[in-house]
């Protein structure tokens, strides 16, 4: 068998669009089967199964689902209805989870709104898309137009609990994927983070309770409840229960997309789904496990690292959104993280100042290290400017382009001083290198 | 009341407050940038970060932070110090070094804040980013390249000034503050942005590079541009008023000012009467005070006190119209006002019927807001300002009964003169607890002014304006003499013109001007005798002129539009042989032989009060108090009125008085306003 999730044991059984992503197919492969009985259960139900199934939430941050939906009022107020937003606007440079859900099945995901709602007291759910996704957008407005059409949402559906569902299209910024600047979006504002509290449990879009979900833990909603929360926490370790997709690019003989479980080791999962690294296992330099903003960790911690949320933070890594990001010993791992520098100072809003000046700054600096360019001692500089944004700003960005710069000195520093050395050599002319060289 | 700890002292604090305010109450100052008291909160800044337990294990922005019960706040651990240092060399490491020519040098935030949490040396190598200068109007000069993206200015334009002229645009390192179209900020309010520019990006461009602000004797006194009397520090070197900023007074300005009000300085240095003139062979020539009072003396002597006529301006201070008033009554003059807008209010209806009796601030508890033959927003910035300030908050009612301008807030427009206040009367009890009248001068100042009156406070007893505790009778004045004036009863006598009357075709064979500049000259041949600061329409038409001071100059009381007297006090000395207003008039007395009785300004005063105790009651606004006392139906003369629309006394904000009308920023100002609204016409 390939990795550890038996094909009876997926939930996303269209992820590669073999099939046909409509209504009919989706019902033949599982979804909006029993969702009425599901209802009938009542939301305190759905709540607690989700609850005990251990999700924790697939956006990057790890937060349990079930806890989040507690959060909210538990009576609607007159004049502040509660809503569910869906965070589609993928764009963690590495991920690409939620585009498969949206365009091979997004029948589960339209399906989960609507049992998401129904647990929060949500009337309206809305989904905001990333910028760029035009054909999932096509799709998915189809699939939504499906469900009107068949009354399993709407007005009066089926279900008893009425549900409108809005897609809404982002115009492609990564800092709209931050839920309080998505929210901003949503309301056609600027999107720049707003200050928490409040939450947005308490005040979240238009000035009402919301709660945002990333795709793919709202899409598993459906299956979960029909399976049951001890089938999906059967997955993984505990607190990392579960199945999960992972998007595994880079240097591997076969990238690709496929649902895990939970705590599959890091090197079962690109041997056996990927083809190995490139090269062999031997030629496995550096792995980024969970989207560009987390910290890279070395080949040697790669060999016994689990896919889960525990193991990788205990490396001082991150799960995220379980992007595995692969780099062979062809890799130049300096200007791949100038690289994703240059992105983060790219997408920060500029409210707030230290990501606005900080992110330029350390671009800029990394840019010198990758070409060898810079003094020795910029190093410890640079990483005291790291923790000087981490922390210290109104969203994560700022920690997310702090990170990968961290993780690239905490384990390869040597190959940035070897660089750094190597361009000052026989350049008398670089400041400093003549003193070295008289000593 | 929930209990805080900070830095280990526990304080009291008011529900609601954030951990920013309850430091500052247990005397911790927290550096900040973007925090403004008076605008909402955007915490992006990042300089206030505190460490607050319980809490996450990195340090918090107390600006947007609820303070809780049993929180302990730390100011100045480790963590917050390096935290805070880490912010300023953020700030600056893209701030030019160009303190020395930066006109925010000394009063800057970022200067003061680097002192305590900047480091002595750069470890920025790379190119500090240069950012494109903006066009704001002849008011505000940007260096944008020292802007640290606070957004002040925005949160300023769009929630106190009411205009969306101002924005944030790009993202990340460039983001850029801008007017969008490069055009001027449209407001009349611009001037405050450059006071709350915590750097200088936003600079006042009429004053650039005219001087440091630690070289500047600082007086502390009262606005006179419009009726409010702002709180308003005088900024001297020398003999020269180089600036004016506003005060804090929550009362009247909050701690704005009006462009005007700010930018008009530079009309004190223009245009002066700095020595008396005598108008020989039909040229004004340069006499000495001997010429001119022999002059004047000589006149009035030989004329009939019954055709003699004496009329107050605008800007002229308690105690120069008290002497007047004094001197001419006593010479036997009937035709005595201060009236010179031709308005209907005489102090002969009670005190209430010409005050702004809910106070300006009570203007934030009113429920329902009728504007009557005002606008506000030329008339009185910072009353349309408080409008606005209370339209923000919701829950009241907008209506307009005149001109249909932008007042920078949506309201009902009801009609546009008698008509629409006649419906009124009828009305019946409104159902609002608090509702208010504001009443402007372009409903009383016209011949059927009288009757008007009446209608309004008709219409006012109808509705239910004024009860027990509440006087939402409200007339607010365009000029800074005229409460003071009617006040101490200056208007005529019992068989006395009027001043419309007096400077009619044979109203008059002598007329005596108090600064008044703003009434039409053109068809009284009488002997003019014109007693001011500037040469404008007065001082052009009179035949002896006799240099007084400007409202910088002079020591005075002035009365604004709730009743409310203040105290101005002298910055600097009057221009050349110019003199304070009364002492000409105390001079002129003994020339007339009739000796006022007062030799200084202490003695004058104490004559004043001792005739009118308002005048005794400094920063006393006698608001609701006076509801029990006003009889509404008292107000005004019942008559014919005219179905002429109520249109606004102030054509041009910027060009109101004499002062303004010297002042090259202010004519600026008004040319390109009225370009402004041409284009828009086209």
């Amino acid at each position: 068998m390939v990795g550890i999730l038996e094909d009876k044991d997926r939930i996303f059984l269209n992820l590669y669009g073999f099939h046909d992503w409509s209504l009919e197919a989706a019902k033949k492969r599982g979804a909006w089967n029993a969702t009425p009985d599901m209802i009938a259960l009542g939301r305190d139900w759905v709540t607690g199964q989700i609850k005990n199934s251990g999700l924790r939430g697939r956006g990057g941050a790890g937060f349990g689902t079930g806890l989040k939906w507690t959060f909210m009022p538990k009576e609607v107020k007159e004049g502040k209805p509660h809503y569910l937003v869906v965070n589609a606007d993928e764009s963690e440079p590495g991920t690409c989870k939620d585009r498969e859900i949206m365009r091979h099945d997004p029948h589960l995901l339209i399906e989960g709104c609507l049992l998401a709602s129904f647990a929060m007291q949500a009337h309206t759910c809305f989904v905001y898309l990333r910028g760029e996704y035009v054909r999932e957008r096509e799709i998915l407005e189809m699939a939504v137009k499906e469900a009107y059409e068949a009354k399993l949402i709407g007005k009066g559906n089926i279900h008893g609990w009425d549900f409108d569902l809005v897609v809404h299209h982002g115009a492609g910024a990564y800092i709209c994927g931050e839920e309080t600047a998505l929210l901003e979006s949503l309301e056609g504002k600027k999107g720049q983070p707003r200050l928490k509290p409040p939450f947005p449990a308490g005040a979240g879009v238009y000035g009402c309770p919301t709660t945002v979900n990333n795709v793919e833990s709202i899409a598993v909603v459906g299956t979960i409840l029909r399976r049951g929360a001890d089938w999906f926490a059967g997955f993984g370790r505990p607190n990392n229960t579960g199945t999960k997709l992972m998007c595994i690019s880079g240097h591997v003989n076969k990238p690709c997309n496929v649902e895990e479980a939970m705590s599959i080791p890091m090197k079962q999962l690109l041997e056996e789904h990927c083809g190995g690294i490139r090269g062999g296992w031997g030629n496995l330099k550096a792995v980024i496990p969970g989207g560009s903003s987390v910290r890279m960790i070395p080949a040697h911690e790669a060999e016994t690292a689990l896919m889960d949320f525990d193991s990788l933070s205990a490396l001082k890594s991150g799960l995220g959104t379980a992007a595995v990001i692969v780099m062979d010993q062809s890799t130049d791992l300096i200007r791949a993280i100038a690289r994703i520098s240059y992105f983060y100072k790219h997408e920060s809003c500029g409210q707030c100042t230290p990501c606005r000046e900080g992110t330029g700054w350390m671009w800029r600096v990394m840019e010198r290290m990758a070409s060898g360019q810079a003094d020795p001692k910029e190093i410890d500089m640079l990483l005291e400017v790291t923790t000087q944004v981490e922390g210290h700003t109104i969203c994560a960005l700022g920690d997310a382009a702090a990170w990968p710069i961290q993780g690239l000195f905490r384990h390869f520093r040597p190959e940035v001083e070897a660089r750094i050395a190597s361009y000052r050599s026989g350049k008398p002319h670089v400041q400093g290198v003549t003193l070295v060289a008289a000593e | 009341m929930p209990i805080a700890k900070v830095n280990g002292v526990e304080i009291e604090f008011e529900p609601g407050m954030t951990v920013l305010q309850v430091a500052e109450l247990a005397g911790e100052e927290i550096p900040r940038f973007c925090y403004h008291e008076r605008l909402s909160i955007a915490g992006n800044c990042r300089m206030c970060l505190v460490e607050v337990k319980p809490g996450p294990p990195k340090p918090q922005a107390s600006c947007a932070l609820p303070a809780a019960d049993k929180q302990e706040i730390f100011t100045n651990t480790p963590m917050v110090k390096k935290a805070r240092e880490g912010v300023m060399e953020f700030l600056l490491i893209n701030h030019p070094l160009d303190c020395p020519i930066c006109d925010q040098g000394g009063e800057c935030d970022l200067q003061d804040e680097a002192m305590g949490y900047g480091r002595d040396d750069s470890r920025y190598v790379e190119n500090k980013r240069a950012v494109e200068e903006k066009f704001m109007g002849p008011l505000i000069k940007t260096t944008m390249t020292r802007c640290i993206q606070c957004t002040r200015c925005v949160r300023f334009a769009t929630e106190i000034a009411g205009v969306s002229d101002l924005g944030l645009i790009g993202r990340g390192e460039d983001a850029e503050i801008t007017t969008y179209l490069e055009q001027a900020v449209a407001s009349e309010l611009s001037g405050n942005l450059a006071d709350i520019c915590p750097v200088g990006a936003l600079t006042h461009k009429p004053w650039a590079f005219n001087y440091r602000p630690w070289e500047l004797k600082k007086t502390e006194s009262v606005d006179v541009m419009d009726a409010l009397g702002s709180a308003i520090r005088v900024d001297a070197r020398g003999p020269e008023v180089m600036r004016i900023l506003p005060r804090v007074n929550e009362a009247i300005n909050e701690e704005w000012l009006a462009d005007k009000s700010r930018y008009a300085v530079d009309g004190l240095m223009r245009q002066r009467l700095d020595r008396p003139y005598v108008r020989v062979g039909g040229k004004l020539v340069e006499a000495t005070w001997a010429q001119a009072f022999a002059a004047v003396a000589g006149k009035i002597k030989a004329t009939a006190p019954d055709r003699i006529g004496v009329i107050a301006g605008d800007l002229s201070a308690a105690e120069e119209m008290k002497a007047a008033l004094d001197l001419f009554t006593a010479l036997g003059v009937k035709s005595i006002d201060c009236r010179q807008d031709g308005s209907a209010l005489h102090p002969k209806w009670g005190r209430e019927s010409y005050l702004f009796n809910s106070t300006i601030q009570g203007i934030e508890d009113a429920d329902a807001i009728m504007l009557i033959g005002t606008n506000p927003r030329i008339e009185a910035p910072l009353v349309n300002a408080r409008i606005r300030k209370r339209w923000i908050r919701g829950d009241v009612l907008v209506g307009v009964v005149g001109e249909q301008a932008d007042l920078t807030f949506p309201y009902t427009y009801l009609g546009a003169g008698v008509d629409s206040l006649k419906r009124f009367v009828d009305h019946g009890p409104i159902q609002k607890e608090k509702p208010i009248f504001i009443l402007g001068a372009g409903a009383f100042a016209r011949p059927d002014g009288a009757a008007i009156l009446a209608m309004a406070a008709e219409a006012a007893g109808s509705m239910g304006l004024v009860k027990d505790g509440w006087n939402g009778f409200n007339v607010l004045h365009t000029a800074a003499s005229r409460v003071g004036g009617l006040d101490m009863g200056f208007v005529p006598a019992e068989g006395g013109k009027t001043a419309l009357q007096m400077v009619e075709k044979g109203g008059a064979d002598v007329l005596f001007l108090l600064g008044a500049d703003e009434i039409d000259l053109g068809q009284t041949d009488a002997f003019v005798i014109y007693m001011g600061s500037h040469g404008d329409a007065g001082a052009h038409r009179a035949d002896v002129v006799l240099p007084g001071a400007a409202y910088t100059e002079k020591p005075g009381l002035y009365v604004n539009t709730e009743g409310r007297t203040q105290m101005a006090e002298r910055a600097i000395f009057p221009k050349g042989e110019a003199k304070e207003d009364w002492t000409i008039l105390r001079a002129l007395s003994d020339e007339l032989g009739a000796r006022l009785p007062y030799d200084t300004i202490e003695q004058l005063r104490d004559k004043l009060i001792t005739d009118h105790p308002t005048f005794g009651q400094i920063d006393y606004a006698p608001g609701h108090a006076s509801a029990a006392a006003f009889d509404l139906m008292a107000v005004g003369e019942k008559g014919e009125t005219t179905d002429a629309p109520f249109v606004s006394p102030v054509k041009d904000f910027y060009l109101t008085n004499p002062i303004a009308r010297a002042s090259r920023t202010m004519a600026e100002c008004s040319s390109l306003h009225a370009g402004a609204s041409k284009m828009a016409a086209e």
